[in-house]
């Protein structure tokens, strides 16, 4: 039979609604959010500041600490334990790898850039989301980037290459069902972030991947916007 | 080909701002291949074949010379470390605070105790950031009364304005001394309700910093502030 129609009725390569705000969290340097359907990301960037303990400082470059964290009322259901867990923390790990690359921060050794990702609440995709709100709070912060950085899911539902997979999808259980999280630096088409989870056909996979490139493209134009929304006030 | 933003356009990340050799990048963009583009959030500046991005938001980072306003948070054993709101905190040597011989095992605190501001200037900066200050040179001093209040350091040339008309005009309508550090901490010293109304309007300069004909605005509202009285 095969996957004939999406759950909520979008087409397979279109997204959920995104809404995109930059400067969102008065107190910090930099901050944004961006929800995706149900999937909503908040994030915080605090920096560059002094980097304590001492043992940690880098005397070549600034560093970049990224923390993911889903609030306890986030999950569907059951409620998420606070606190690090080892999913939260190879998150933090692949996120902050998704955008160091735009980054330069050698004017800056010695310190740290904190981004604190939260997630009041999610409906799959949501460590795309929080790289694309990070990115924008980074570039809210002031701080020198090459590029934004634009990341999606997409994957495949039984026979069928889909986009940004929400979750009633991912538990899909007629067929097989591949999660493949991608963020992406738009100028260069360099991939900083590619996770895999279920089983899915090279060829297939080489089309969602070209799939997603489009999406984030799209995305990185959102971002943008959100980011010069915030700033059109300021000049009038 | 040729240029792809206008004077005074927001820009982003990663925007392309020219195509071509026809232009050249300057601060906040670089090239890639034959393309200029922007390395931060900021407002576009073109003087000539210079594209620059003057950003619109940041932290304040040391340069040699830079006037600043600093607060004692710590005593050593020759000196003081000192917070210019920056990532880095920044080193002054007893010799640099004052004229007289200061004697070996002198208690620095009564020179300069914890929480006390100065006015300093930034006296070098090097590769690592280590930041030296020094109060030596005549109108350079400790800020023993008045307000200070913080800014965005990117907002500064605003409030300070051409040639320093923002600031004058403040001074002006509201009788009070202000001294604007480079860092975005700022010194203003007078009558309670000049403080208070300079603190205002000083505040109002950061939020609405790049409208245009602002200096009138504020000038209007000090005015108007002043006629209630």
């Amino acid at each position: 039979m095969g996957y004939e129609k999406r759950i909520d009725g979008r087409g397979f390569k279109e997204t959920r609604p995104i809404e995109a705000k930059v400067g969102v969290i008065e107190k910090a340097d930099g901050s944004a959010y961006f929800k995706i359907g149900k999937t909503w990301a908040y994030a915080a960037v605090y920096g560059p500041r002094e980097l304590l303990p001492k043992s940690m400082q880098n005397p070549k470059t600034g560093i970049l600490r990224v923390n993911y964290n889903m609030l306890p009322f986030s999950g569907v259901g059951e409620r998420v334990r606070p606190g690090p867990s080892r999913r939260s923390r190879e998150i933090s790990m692949v996120s902050e790898a998704a955008l160091l690359p735009v980054l330069d921060l050698e004017a800056y050794p010695n310190t740290v850039v904190d981004v604190f990702i939260e997630l009041p609440q999610t409906d799959a995709g949501s460590r795309a989301a929080g790289i694309c709100a990070a990115s924008m709070a980074l570039a809210d912060a002031g701080l020198e980037m090459k590029d934004l950085v634009g990341a999606i899911a997409v994957g495949k539902v039984d026979d069928k290459i889909v986009v940004d997979l929400q979750y009633e999808e991912e538990a899909y259980k007629e067929g097989e069902v591949a999660d493949i999280p991608i963020a992406m630096i738009p100028s260069t088409g360099e991939i900083t972030l590619l996770q895999m989870d279920g089983p899915i056909k090279r060829e297939e996979l080489i089309e969602a991947i070209k799939i997603a490139k489009d999406v984030i493209k799209d995305i990185v134009e959102i971002q943008r916007k959100a980011i010069k929304d915030k700033y059109k006030g300021m000049i009038q | 080909m040729g240029i792809l933003v206008k004077e005074r356009d927001i820009v982003t990340p990663g925007e392309t701002l020219a195509e071509g050799l026809d232009y050249l990048p300057g601060q906040g963009t670089y090239r890639k291949e034959e393309r200029i583009i922007s390395k931060l959030v900021g407002i576009v500046n073109i003087d000539k074949k210079i594209i620059k991005v003057t950003p619109l938001s940041g932290k304040y980072l040391p340069k040699k010379g830079d006037l600043v306003i600093a607060k004692v948070i710590d005593i050593t054993l020759n000196g003081w470390r000192l917070d210019i709101n920056s990532p880095y905190s920044a080193m002054m040597l007893a010799k640099e605070a004052t004229t007289r011989l200061v004697r070996k095992g002198e208690d620095l605190s009564r020179i300069l105790d914890i929480g006390n501001y100065v006015l300093a200037k930034v006296k070098n900066v090097t590769s690592q950031n280590l930041v030296d200050l020094t109060m030596n040179e005549p109108e350079l001093k400790k800020l023993s009364e008045g307000l200070i209040i913080r800014i965005s350091p990117v907002k500064v040339p605003r409030v300070i304005g051409t040639r320093g008309s923002m600031v004058s005009m403040i001074k002006k309508e509201t009788g009070c001394k202000i001294i604007v550090g480079q860092n975005g901490m700022v010194w203003i010293h007078g009558d309670e309700k000049g403080e208070v109304l300079a603190a205002n309007a000083i505040r109002r300069i950061e939020k609405e910093a790049h409208i245009n004909g602002l200096t009138e605005k504020i000038k209007e509202m000090l005015e108007k502030a002043k006629s209630k009285e």
